[in-house]
Parts: structure tokens; C-alpha cells; sequence
């Protein structure tokens, strides 16, 4: 970053765009808007017979992932062979950090093999942050999700969900419902959907699984899940996230079905024509009843088509971004 | 310089057009024009025609050589080809021929979608810039500008041309 633009957002260039995409808080809903609209034009790349397009040919895009993943990382991949940059896969759980390499060792070796972007996924809040002050200039960090705190692109594909079925945001009931408390999904879909002139946005949760002063993203608290459910058009299922569960939070699982659980009949009392998401897995018989994960009002494998346009989107705008960046860089130091 | 009137351009166009077709044997062509600039002279020549077809519409922004210089359009819309490309004849339509490059990315994406039999290359303005071995054939005029002009068409209706001065016009950037 040079110095005129010491207030900046790191993950926005000099006019705006995005050179990295870290988390959606701070971000205007232009920019969200066009992120939605470049991903519904990959939409239709999806859908031809030759599903790619030339716009990354010669990039090198680098999966750091320190945490599994499945979903959004074979997306990820996707999205970036889809753009035909050339993509390698780490999956650093499971080598040099269990042998004691620091994030900054890793992320070195890795700029060496001249990677132009790096899409993390870390179990510790704030490490695509960190990684993205701390790497090169030229290289692009996409969040694949950070601990409790981010899970951006999650958040725009759930957005591209919502626009594809319900057209827009203004007149939208959304009920965010399960683990608020560790979903780093739940956080980026608040931004996301107050941003985007979403009026009425629910949690749902038990209180043990809200976090404290969630209020202050604009949501309505709901610890019933029937009352939080009514007259919803949209339902968003969170994964009950039982490796981040530090004990006590509980009862038993089927405690929280019972309470909390998606069911046909609880369905029933949201908007008739409502959709029900979840980013996935999904754990039936724990927070969602098999007859409604596959019913007709699901649209959770829709999501995961939205999500590789939507990574699509992503990763072409930040490298567009960087690359302004450099050159304005370049023109200031002559 | 006095720019043409695209109105008349677009009748004279279609006589050529139609005789170009009818030279090469082609019935029934597809018609497909370049967004935005493009799909309007698309829209005029097929009111021309009289030729009801379907039009298709091809946003180019991912296909461009010049993503690593000037990075993504901010406005790019889907391609939308209402028929089938595999085996067909195509009219390709755009509104200023300069570099050619636009063409070339129209063309590689066109391919993506199967491989057509012909592609007949139609454009109101030919400014024969030619830096690619790329040459409509079927032109409205064509015209020498000099290096800080450009012509920007508006539209649909009406179709105007404007000229611009990119040494004194920041707004043409």
C-alpha cells in the first residue's frame, strides 16, 4: 500500500475495487452488486459445453487450505481451472505445519513457487488478514474462510441464491437459524444481506449459541424457532458445528432437533413459496429433517453451482484489481 | 470530419449483406451481435432485412487479451445464443472495426460454444486500423482517423455517431 492511502481498506485498490477479498464488512453494495452480476454472467459460462473462458490463462492460483474442506475447496478449484489459470491444491493440515513450519515459513515457500493468488482457509480468525499484509505486493488473498470470523465468498453465493430466487432485497424476511456463535457463514450473510437493503434479517439460536452484542449487525434475536420462522421467505440452515463446540453449550443433539431442527412442519409456517439453504454439510436429523433438505423448497445443491460462478467472479475481479493497482503504482513512481 | 449518418449506412448494408449471401450460397444465417454497440446495429439490420430470426447477443469482457493491462469490465452481462452454433452460418455483427481484437475475442468464444460453418464479419465503420489480419465483409464506411480520435456509436434509436478527442475528452477513457 503506498502512503496517500493510509485509511484505506487493505482489501480494496485506489479506485475501489477489490484486490483481495478478506470479508465483506465495510464493503459498499455497489461493489457487492457487481460481484452478484459478474457471477451471474460465469453463471452462463456454467452452462455451455465448453465451461471456460481464457481470463486467468497463465495465472497461478495457489489453495492454502490449514483446515478440511471439501465444498469450497473443489469449487475453488473449479472456479479457477474454469478460468484457466493454472491451480495447485495445499493442504497444509496435513503436512510442514504438524512439522512445526510457521504461517510466514509457509507462505514464503509459497510466494517462491510465484503463486498470483492464494485462496486460505485457516482455522484462526483474522489469518487471511494477516497473510494479506504480510505477503507480496502483486499476489491477491482470497478468504476461503477464517476461524470464527469470515466465510466471504459463502456469503455472496448464499447472496447469488437469494437475488437468482428472490429477485431482490428489499421486501426479503431472512431467517438465519442454528450455531450463530461459531458460523462464520452467519456473519458474512448479516453483512452481506444488510448491505444489500435486506429489513428484516432474524437469528435463530439458542442463547448459548448466539454471540454477545449480535444485535449490533442490524438482526433481530429470535431464541423460538417458530416465531423466528413466520412469514420468512428465506431460511438459512447452519451446520451445528460440533468440532468448535468447547462443551457445555447443549444438552444433546437431540435436545437441539427438537428445538431447533428444520422440519416439513415447521416449515410450514414460513412464506409458502420459501426457500430453505444451508452452506453444508449438513448433518440430517441434527439441525434439518431429510424431508425438507431434499424437498422442494431446497435449494442447497443450487448453492453449490452459485458458489463456483461466484468464485469465478471473485478471483477475476481481485487479480483485475491488483493488476490496476500495480499499474497506478508503477505510474506514480515514474 | 463529418461523420455518416448510420441510418443510411444501415439500408446500403443491407444490400451488401444480402448480396454477400446470396454470392456464398448461405440460407438461413445466424445473426449475432457484439454488446453493446454491436447488437444495436444487429437490431437495425435485421429491421432492414425484414428477417424475424432470433438475435444472438455476445458479451466478449472474457475473452479479451487485454484483462492482464486494463483487468475485468465492470458491466459484463451474459452471452445469450438463442440457437445452435455446431454446423451453422454466422453473421457476426459490431459496430466500429478498429484493431480487430474484439473480433478475435468474439471469435474464440464462439468457438467454445461449437464450431460453425462460416462467419461472415459485418460492421458499420471500418477505421482499417488492421494491427490483426482481420477484415469485415460487409462494411457501412470506412475511415481514417487520427491516433487521439475515436468514433463512439449511441443508440438503439436513434443510432448517432459522435467523435471524440481522447487528448482533450478525459470522459472518453
Amino acid at each position: 500500500m503506498t502512503p496517500l492511502d493510509a485509511k484505506r481498506p487493505l482489501q480494496l485498490n485506489h479506485q475501489g475495487q477489490l484486490q483481495h477479498f478478506l470479508s465483506l464488512d465495510g464493503l459498499p453494495r455497489e461493489l457487492l452488486t457487481e460481484i452478484l452480476d459478474t457471477a451471474d454472467s460465469f453463471l452462463e459460462v456454467g452452462a455451455r459445453a465448453v465451461k471456460k473462458v481464457p481470463l486467468l490463462r497463465g495465472k497461478t492460483v495457489c489453495n492454502v487450505f490449514f483446515e478440511n474442506s471439501t465444498r469450497t475447496r473443489t469449487t475453488f478449484e473449479l472456479a479457477a481451472q474454469r478460468l484457466s489459470a493454472d491451480v495447485i491444491t495445499l493442504n497444509v493440515s496435513t503436512s510442514s505445519t504438524s512439522k512445526g513450519e510457521t504461517l510466514f515459513d509457509t507462505l514464503r515457500n509459497l510466494e517462491a513457487m510465484a503463486a498470483d493468488m492464494f485462496v486460505v482457509r485457516h482455522g484462526d480468525s483474522g489469518a487471511a488478514h494477516f497473510i494479506a499484509e504480510h505477503v507480496s505486493p502483486q499476489v491477491a488473498i482470497i478468504n476461503g474462510g477464517d476461524g470464527r470470523h469470515a466465510h466471504p465468498t459463502q456469503g455472496m453465493l448464499d447472496m447469488l441464491t437469494i437475488r437468482r430466487h428472490k429477485g431482490n432485497f428489499e421486501n426479503l424476511s431472512v431467517a438465519i437459524v442454528g450455531d450463530i456463535l461459531h458460523s462464520r457463514v452467519a456473519r458474512s450473510n448479516m453483512i452481506a444481506l444488510k448491505a444489500l437493503g435486506c429489513p428484516d434479517i432474524r437469528v435463530v439460536a439458542p442463547k448459548t449459541l448466539l454471540p454477545v452484542g449480535v444485535e449490533q449487525y442490524g438482526v433481530k434475536v429470535y431464541t423460538d424457532l417458530t416465531e423466528g420462522l413466520k412469514d420468512v421467505d428465506v431460511v438459512i440452515m447452519l451446520r451445528l458445528q460440533r468440532e468448535r463446540m468447547s462443551g457445555g453449550l447443549l444438552p444433546s443433539e437431540g435436545e437441539f432437533y427438537r428445538l431447533f431442527g428444520l422440519t416439513t412442519a415447521r416449515l410450514a409456517g414460513a412464506k409458502p413459496d420459501a426457500i430453505v439453504m444451508h452452506p453444508g454439510p449438513i448433518n440430517r436429523g441434527v439441525e434439518i429433517e431429510s424431508a425438507v433438505a431434499d424437498g422442494p423448497h431446497s435449494v442447497i445443491l443450487n448453492q453449490v453451482t452459485y458458489g463456483i460462478a461466484v468464485r469465478m467472479a471473485v478471483l477475476s475481479m481481485a487479480m483485475s484489481g491488483q493488476t490496476a493497482q500495480r499499474q497506478f503504482e508503477q505510474e506514480i513512481a515514474q | 470530419m463529418s461523420l455518416p449518418n448510420p441510418a443510411e449506412l444501415i439500408s446500403q448494408m443491407a444490400i451488401d449483406l444480402n448480396a454477400h449471401l446470396n454470392k456464398r450460397g448461405i440460407q438461413e444465417p445466424r445473426f449475432i451481435g457484439i454488446r453493446t454497440g454491436g447488437v444495436w446495429v444487429a437490431q437495425a439490420l435485421l429491421e432492414a432485412l425484414n428477417i424475424q430470426s432470433p438475435l444472438g447477443t455476445l458479451d466478449v469482457s472474457f475473452y479479451r487479451d487485454d484483462f492482464s493491462q486494463n483487468g475485468l469490465h465492470p458491466q459484463v452481462r451474459p452471452s445469450e445464443l438463442p440457437f445452435e452454433i455446431e454446423g451453422q452460418h454466422l453473421v457476426l455483427i459490431d459496430d466500429v472495426l478498429m484493431s480487430g481484437r474484439t473480433i478475435r475475442a468474439a471469435l474464440n468464444e464462439l468457438f467454445d460454444y461449437g464450431r460453425p460453418a462460416s462467419v461472415t464479419l459485418v460492421s458499420l465503420l471500418d477505421l482499417n486500423a488492421a494491427d490483426l489480419p482481420i477484415r469485415p465483409n460487409v462494411t457501412g464506411a470506412t475511415l481514417s482517423l487520427a491516433p487521439n480520435e475515436r468514433v463512439k456509436l449511441s443508440g438503439p434509436t436513434p443510432l448517432t455517431l459522435e467523435l471524440q478527442d481522447l487528448s482533450t475528452d478525459s470522459a472518453a477513457l
